[in-house]
């Protein structure tokens, strides 16, 4: 099609995109951008965490307005959000378990790449992509999970913050350079609340990169056939659509059920028994009181989890850090010649099981106190979350798999 | 639960009156299963919690996050009632709720600073404070001749007692095996009330509730608004859901 059509055209339309690309742009991302016809349940929470993201931004930017950063402020600034801010518990509820929903989301959204192998060939720099976004999370949700100055806020930054105590020679410095204090202080608030919002621009950065990758190769698809290996004379892949108005209105209704959710957590249930916000944060950072438990929040603890299991706490902080990466490096330990979970045969689906109950379990044990039979669990499942990654080469080649169709199975 | 877990070699009463030992045996008081069970719809209940509080609580305890003017309009207290009935002296309806305990005397007196009562329903949840409210008991071995089941050792006088009256705990000795050692451990059995107060057992029920109930209120003002305005955000998303629903139907009709 020829680029310039538009700028063609008469009045503003024209003169507009004489000056900037804006309907050539709208064809090659939306109207015109093809993406596979079979999209199932799973390929909902792409566009769901974009929506989670934005939210995130606009009641992060309207919290700031209010927000004193600060060691004698910051507490009860966050208190009179939610008191007498004009809707503030709102803003502040939709923020806190904005930051749960937006785990939920991105941990299904990269589950689904496990299901039909979306980080192999030729989308590995997609994923890469994808895992930064996940690492600025991360970074994001502790941060931010620091600001409201709660005790378990305060704990739990000291708990984070030492593990780099473990790192040898620097590792005490090290400690100190990121607190800017002997301990977690003011100073540290400080820089933890400057953070949380100069990780945004990078985090959004990436977020484009991730856009701009998944549309230079195309989206993966249940079935893990390339739609555009198989094109129609007009030159359009055979099984895809346009994205708007087909995958545009088919999100808005995973938006509708998603946001229903949510909107349940939210008015009914913010602190969602404790797991969302915690009870002890509701007493301000006290230095001299440690919370009789110690847990981050709930998307950290499978990691927390893998920690604590390990004696050592030098190999323990290791482990830890390498359960993170392991994702990064998927697309080179998968060497399976078939993508999706359907042509796969028994050796992934069994690992992929035990990967799953594996984490859910690490969750699970991570809220637990790190005693007796819950440390014994932990052990074994910290093995199984490894098996996934560590034996991945081997079992990925050695299972038999299935024929892979040259069209995506598509029921009208 | 504990009695049927665990062997009672003998029932030995620690009470140091002598008429109690002539108490019948009763069943354990299970005080830990207790639920405050409270309404924070309901305004009147609120309304006699506000009371309570400031009869019995403010008089140590602040709560800073509050206003008398939020509490009044959110309580459906007029203002010249609040001003009449609620406010201090000299305090104008915008004030923070303040204790005129000063921290210092609160030191040199109770050993500490009485905690902030904002926050305290949603940093220790109201059940804690309603078994909390419930089990004090007369301790003579103790400072404040007061203890407590829910806090043991708490430097909080018995301060509801004019109206509970006052309790003594009854404990029994029970063997308890640890990892093969056996040790003898004084566990709760129930109370004896040695001196009756102002109000009958269920009337001080009551008055627990509505003061937890109070407190739950503080802890959060906006919760009734929030649950109200839910249910209308809620009915929204359903239908905005289902005409979504309708439109991918009507569109996708055209994918084969």
């Amino acid at each position: 099609m020829a680029s310039n059509e538009a700028a063609d055209k008469p009045g503003f339309w024209g003169w507009l995109n004489k000056r900037l690309a804006v309907d050539q742009v709208w064809r090659q991302h939306f109207s015109e951008y093809y993406a596979p016809k079979n999209f199932n349940f799973w390929y909902f929470f792409g566009s769901l965490a974009l929506m989670v993201l934005v939210l995130q931004l606009v009641t992060g930017i309207y919290l700031a307005m209010f927000y004193k950063v600060g060691d004698v402020s910051a507490f009860d600034s966050v208190e009179f959000i939610r008191r007498e801010v004009s809707y503030g518990w709102l803003l502040q509820y939709l923020h806190a378990v904005g930051a749960s929903a937006f785990f939920i989301v991105v941990y299904l959204h990269m589950y689904r790449a496990l299901l039909y192998g979306s980080y192999k060939a030729p989308r590995e720099l997609l994923w890469l992509f994808g895992m930064f976004i996940y690492l600025a999370l991360m970074a994001e949700a502790f941060m931010g999970y620091v600001l409201p100055w709660g005790n378990m806020s305060y704990w739990a930054a000291t708990v984070i913050i030492n593990l780099f105590s473990t790192i040898p020679v620097i590792g005490p410095g090290l400690v100190e350079w990121i607190r800017g204090d002997y301990g977690v202080a003011d100073a540290t608030l400080n820089r933890f609340f400057s953070l949380h919002v100069v990780v945004i621009p990078m985090a959004l950065l990436l977020v484009f990169l991730h856009v701009v990758a998944l549309h230079e190769v195309g989206s993966n698809n249940p079935d893990g056939v390339e739609i555009k290996a198989r094109k129609g004379s007009d030159g359009r892949p055979l099984d895809g659509i346009p994205f708007h108005p087909y995958y545009t209105v088919k999100d808005i209704v995973g938006v509708g059920v998603f946001l229903l959710l949510f909107a349940i957590v939210v008015f009914f249930a913010p602190t969602f028994g404790n797991l969302f916000m915690e009870e002890a944060n509701f007493e301000p950072a006290n230095p001299l009181s440690t919370p009789e438990h110690i847990a981050p929040s709930w998307y950290f603890t499978p990691y927390y989890a893998i920690l604590r299991a390990v004696p050592n706490q030098r190999i323990g902080a290791l482990l830890l850090l390498l359960a993170v990466l392991a994702f990064f490096f998927l697309p080179w330990l998968d060497r399976s010649p078939v993508k999706s979970i359907r042509y796969r045969g028994g050796l992934y689906k069994a690992f992929l099981a035990l990967f799953t109950v594996s984490f859910l379990s690490l969750m699970y044990l991570g809220l637990k106190p790190a005693t007796g039979a819950y440390v014994t669990a932990a052990r074994v499942f910290s093995v199984g979350y490894f098996a996934f990654f560590l034996l991945m080469p081997w079992y990925s080649r050695a299972d038999r798999v299935k024929p892979v169709p040259e069209r995506v199975t598509f029921h009208a | 639960m504990r009695k049927f877990a665990i062997v009672a070699l003998g029932l030995v009463l620690l009470a140091p009156l002598a008429s109690l030992a002539a108490e019948p045996a009763s069943e354990t008081l299970d005080w830990e299963s207790w639920h405050a069970d409270n309404e924070v719809s309901n305004v009147a209940s609120l309304q006699r919690g506000a009371r309570n509080f400031m009869n019995y609580c403010v008089g140590c305890h602040s709560m800073r996050f509050m206003r008398y003017s939020r509490l009044a309009t959110d309580l459906k207290i007029p203002t010249d009632e609040l001003k009449a009935n609620l406010l201090p002296a000299g305090a104008s309806p915008a004030d923070y709720i303040q204790s005129s305990l000063a921290a210092k005397d609160a030191v040199a007196w109770f050993g500490k600073e009485p905690p902030d009562l904002s926050l305290i329903a949603r940093s220790r949840g109201i059940d804690h404070i309603y078994r909390f409210l419930k089990t004090f008991y007369a301790d003579p071995a103790r400072p404040n001749r007061t203890n407590n089941l829910v806090l043991d050792s708490p430097a909080m006088p018995a301060v509801l007692s004019e109206l509970e009256g006052v309790k003594e705990a009854v404990f029994k000795n029970v063997e308890v095996t640890v990892d093969g050692k056996t040790a003898v451990e004084k566990h709760f059995d129930h109370f004896v009330t040695v001196a009756p107060g102002q109000l009958t057992a269920p009337e001080y029920d009551a008055f627990v509730r509505d003061t937890v109930n109070f407190l739950d209120y503080a802890g959060e003002p906006a919760q009734v608004d929030r649950r109200s305005i839910g249910v209308w955000v809620v009915l929204f998303l359903l239908v905005f859901t289902w005409f979504a629903y309708l439109l991918k139907k009507e569109y996708w009709k055209d994918v084969h």
